[in-house]
């Protein structure tokens, strides 16, 4: 099977979507679940296929003389194409919930988009070369600007205008340069194990260069100085930051550096060079500070932004140290965080819809009226700071093996210190959901033995509490069962 | 038979037209008999690159007599396209016009309108196909004159002074390198071309070339719009009628920039120092900041006309940046940008067309809110745009990656990187409008009628032909690419 067939669902159902519009919105969203299904079929299908030993490339569309369009798979692009397909389907589900329940105008426009975007990811995800990966790239860019914009008002329009100037023009005047870049020195885009730059002769420096375009240029990874669009963006409605901002787009921008480390620069090449030294700072300074940042933030999707800010730093450090281990461990954090972060803004959604609060210093207590949401809130959270029993743990524990090996504490520093910071932000939330008094009266409410009295549970409509109990179980099925997972990214040719 | 005619039927068929058009008076047959004769000129001119592609290079002797003596058609691979490129540029827009004419221009001046378009386009394309200096010159003249005319018809007054300054600087460029081909023939004692470019090597006075040579490079540069000789655009595009503003932005300018080429590695041969010289010291940095200052000024026009023109002369200079190269690569990109650019900038003026029927004006300030009302334009104009910014998939990232490729390979990486700080002005000018138009609240006291309000359909149909002609071309960019290798394969080889 050919990976161009992933394209299809995403494509295929924009019709149906426009053409059941808001008049047949259950049947609309039905379109979207089955696509959505089907999506994520055709990925297990390469995945059974890939695992069997076949390679499976798609042909080829000359966009350019010697480069052209082309789909391929291979370990990392099967990992974010099955965790990209599946979360579609949860999201999807989780926002017929939210969108109805916060009744949210153009929805049929949110949905296309929100299909465009998953077609983007799958391009992005199976791209055989440098120049399809940047296709993929840009049309993710276009296709999720007017979901940044969906709310309509100013402050959306200049999150959207923010949005479109950074990573648009840092994939042009940054990225595309490294790719052309690339393209003269090495005579080939194409991804090879073991990577195309090891003997063209760039000198040291150069080489610096040409991964600071790369890491800069890649927006999406939102590296400081690149990374004002995120928050920003967090106007859109819960489930684009949710699926778009916390494992589509930002992930894409994390899996573009670690594809072009590892089939590009080639991990052999960067480690033996110093050349990544000179942006390790930047990324471990990213780090920490958007985690400092996150703790004077006291709306919950803004500390959320600031915190995935700072998980994503976690994965350009893995691809920057580049060794095995480390590059394991990126991989394996993108899906972990994915899994991980989801579930939070899934939570930060939910009680936006059900008890219209987002502001944290609002949410003590919330735990006796939200109790599902806020345990799911809890384990999304310790999987976010790398507690057993949740997944994060282990691509934590990877990154810093990898760190271990190139005999440079330093970096191991900085994933404690910024651990110890995680804990600091997330879990008071859950915790103080449970165990502080409630400034609401309603909640607070004592009988006359001052005992709490009983309140009615206040969830978010059930689409919305069934994605959020998903999401946080397969956190800890992955801590308890990662081994497919790991034998997956495992089959990765290094060399 | 007809088929070793083609070249004379070429010019011969838009040249008649013009006289029946006027013989015949009434608007509608006037429209009807120049889209028929148009549509000839492409289906001659696909016939041509057919040809030129099965059997080489054509020369075709004009009235039997031969060359060097008489007057010699040429058509190689470097001709060829743009022969199509700029007949099915004419044809699309002339296509488009009717409503736009019909709205702008006096009922009864419509025949003079399309008489003048068509002695514009056979002036074009006798200057594309002609293989005698001379006749350059005149078939510059006859497509020159048209045009003043053709601006004048704009519907405001300013577009009689817009039309006569281009009339003084044009008139200028044209006796420029009349000057420098009279100079050629007293050194040489020859017109033609190919003829030319045999003794020039062996011409007795070296000098003589040398301000031939000079003269014809300035004239040319001001028929092109080369930055800083460009101050006859803007005010032409602005006023004119948005009709002739498409063509012509697709069209005057690539030809002018084909004759450069033409003279530079053809006729002149890229032995001589000086050619060094004009690439390095004048080309390369008049490119440059063109690109770099126009896209500056571009971001700060109100007017969509008078931004778009701007980018007009930005964009040439990326162009002429890929000439200056004089590498294969280098003129690669800068010949597929011709193609390129004439599709991009044609599309974005025939959507302001739209704009300017339906409201009156392209005011960038005042179009608030305009894809509730327009939203067929608006797309096309923000598709377009996205082309000229250079996204990937789009025409315009094939020409950008061509040319950031062929600036990296000669290691000019100064110049790359201007590439893409121009770029990004790019976004910001095209993002000022499409900002306006997706989101701007109504907020001015003449506010743009509620509800669906598209540009009649004879206008949008030809557009959206444009655009899906360019989206193809930008995903099969290898096709545009290698008819661009092959002319530039042609011009560093010199005549064959």
């Amino acid at each position: 099977m050919s990976p161009v067939w992933t394209l299809l669902p995403p494509l295929l159902v924009i019709p149906f979507i426009i053409g059941f519009g808001e008049r047949f919105r259950n049947l609309r969203e039905a379109s979207i679940i089955i696509a959505g299904i089907w999506l994520l079929y055709l990925n297990n299908q390469l995945y059974s296929q890939f695992v069997a030993g076949e390679a499976i490339t798609s042909g080829e569309l000359p966009l350019l003389s010697y480069y052209s369009l082309k789909l391929s798979v291979e370990p990392m692009g099967l990992v974010f194409g099955l965790l990209a397909s599946f979360l579609w389907v949860v999201t999807t589900v989780y926002s017929i919930g939210y969108m109805r329940g916060h009744d949210e105008k153009n929805q049929t426009r949110f949905y296309v988009c929100f299909s465009l975007a998953i077609a983007g990811v799958m391009g992005a995800a199976y791209a055989d070369n440098l120049l399809t990966l940047f296709v993929a790239y840009e049309a993710i860019t276009i296709a999720t600007f007017p979901l940044v914009t969906h709310p309509g008002t100013d402050k959306a329009r200049n999150a959207g205008r923010l949005y479109l100037m950074l990573l648009m023009s840092g994939s042009i005047a940054l990225l595309l340069p490294a790719i052309i870049w690339v393209a003269t020195a090495a005579n080939t885009l194409d991804f090879v194990p073991g990577g195309v730059l090891a003997d063209v002769g760039l000198s040291q420096s150069a080489t610096a260069v040409m991964l600071a375009l790369f890491v800069f240029g890649t927006g999406k990874a939102a590296i400081m100085p690149m990374h004002r669009w995120l928050p920003a963006a967090m106007v859109a409605p819960t489930p684009v930051s949710a699926l778009l901002h916390a494992v589509a787009v930002v992930k894409t921008g994390v899996f573009v550096l670690l594809k072009v480390v590892t089939y590009t620069f080639g991990i052999d090449m960067l480690s033996t060079t110093e050349a990544a030294q000179f942006i390790l700072p930047v990324a471990a300074f990213t780090v920490v500070a958007s985690s400092l940042i996150a703790f004077t933030k006291d709306n919950l999707k803004a500390r959320l932004a600031y915190s995935t800010i700072s998980q994503l730093s976690y994965i350009i450090m893995a691809a920057l140290l580049a060794t095995t281990m480390s590059v394991t461990g990126g991989v394996f954090h993108i899906v972990t965080h994915a899994f991980g972060k989801i579930t939070l803004f899934f939570c930060a959604g939910a009680i936006m819809v059900a008890s219209h609060k987002t502001e944290i210093s609002q949410m003590k207590g919330l735990g006796r009226t939200m109790p599902i949401t806020m345990g799911a809130f809890f384990i999304g959270a310790l999987s976010i700071i790398g507690l057993p029993p949740a997944a994060g743990m282990w691509s934590k524990l990877f990154i810093a093996g990898g760190s271990l090996e190139t005999n440079n504490l330093i970096w191991i520093g900085v994933l404690m210190l910024s651990t110890v910071l995680n804990i600091a932000y997330l879990l008071p939330i859950a915790i103080n959901a449970f165990f502080a008094q409630s400034d609401d009266p309603k909640i607070q409410a004592k009988t006359q033995s001052g005992r709490p009295m009983a309140v009615e549970w206040n969830e978010a409509p059930f689409a919305s509490l069934w994605a959020i109990v998903v999401t946080s179980s397969v956190c800890i099925l992955l801590f308890l069962f990662p081994q497919p997972l790991m034998s997956l990214i495992g089959s990765i040719q290094w060399r | 038979m007809i088929a070793t005619q083609l070249p004379a039927l070429q010019i011969i068929i838009p040249l008649f037209a013009a006289p029946i058009i006027v013989l015949v008076r009434r608007s509608e047959l006037a429209w009807i008999i120049a889209v028929v004769a148009n549509l000839m000129c492409v289906l001659v001119a696909w016939k041509l690159l057919g040809l030129v592609n099965e059997q080489g290079i054509i020369r075709y002797s004009l009235g039997g007599w031969a060359a060097p003596t008489g007057i010699e058609y040429y058509v190689d691979s470097v001709n060829a396209p743009l022969l199509l490129l700029v007949a099915a540029i004419s044809a699309i827009v002339l296509l488009y016009a009717y409503h736009s004419v019909k709205k702008s221009v006096d009922s009864n001046k419509h025949y003079l309108f399309y008489a003048a378009w068509m002695l514009c386009l056979s002036g074009l394309l006798g200057m594309l196909i002609t293989g005698d200096a001379f006749n350059v010159f005149v078939f510059l003249e006859i497509s020159s004159l048209s045009t003043y005319m053709l601006i004048a018809f704009g519907s405001d007054r300013r577009a009689l002074t817009a039309s006569f300054r281009y009339l003084v600087l044009g008139s200028i460029g044209a006796s420029f390198i009349l000057i420098g081909i009279g100079f050629l023939y007293a050194a040489t004692g020859s017109l033609n071309m190919l003829d030319l470019a045999q003794r020039i090597p062996d011409a007795s006075s070296e000098r003589a070339i040398l301000v031939a040579f000079s003269f014809i490079s300035i004239g040319l540069m001001i028929k092109s719009a080369i930055f800083p000789l460009h101050a006859w655009l803007a005010n032409a595009y602005h006023h004119a009628p948005i009709t002739v503003t498409a063509f012509l932005a697709g069209t005057a300018t690539k030809v002018s920039l084909y004759v450069f080429l033409r003279f530079l590695f053809s006729v002149f041969g890229t032995q001589y120092n000086f050619e060094y010289l004009l690439f390095n010291v004048i080309l390369l940095p008049a490119a440059v900041l063109g690109f770099l200052i126009m896209s500056v000024v571009a971001v700060f026009q109100t007017d969509l006309r008078r931004m778009l023109a701007y980018s007009s002369v930005a964009q040439i200079g990326y162009i002429v940046a890929g000439i200056s190269l004089a590498t294969q690569a280098g003129l690669t990109a800068g010949y597929v940008h011709i193609i390129n650019h004439a599709m991009i900038k044609t599309a974005l003026f025939m959507s302001v067309g739209c704009i300017i029927y339906r409201l009156g004006h392209a005011h960038r300030p005042s179009l608030d809110n305009l894809i509730q009302t327009m939203p067929l334009t608006c797309a096309a104009f923000i598709i377009s745009g996205l082309s000229l910014i250079g996204v990937p998939l789009t025409v315009g990232f094939v020409s950008k990656f061509t040319l950031i490729g062929a600036a990296m390979e000669k290691g000019w990486w100064m110049m790359a990187a201007l590439v893409l700080v121009s770029s990004v002005l790019a976004i910001i000018y095209i993002g000022r409008v499409a900002d306006v138009m997706l989101f701007r609240k109504q907020r001015l006291p003449n506010p743009i009628p509620q509800g669906r309000n598209e540009a009649p359909l004879s206008m949008l149909v030809p557009m959206y032909g444009l655009i899906f002609m360019s989206l193809y071309l930008g995903v099969y960019g290898s096709k545009t690419l290698a008819v661009a290798s092959e002319a530039a394969t042609q011009l560093l080889g010199g005549f064959r």
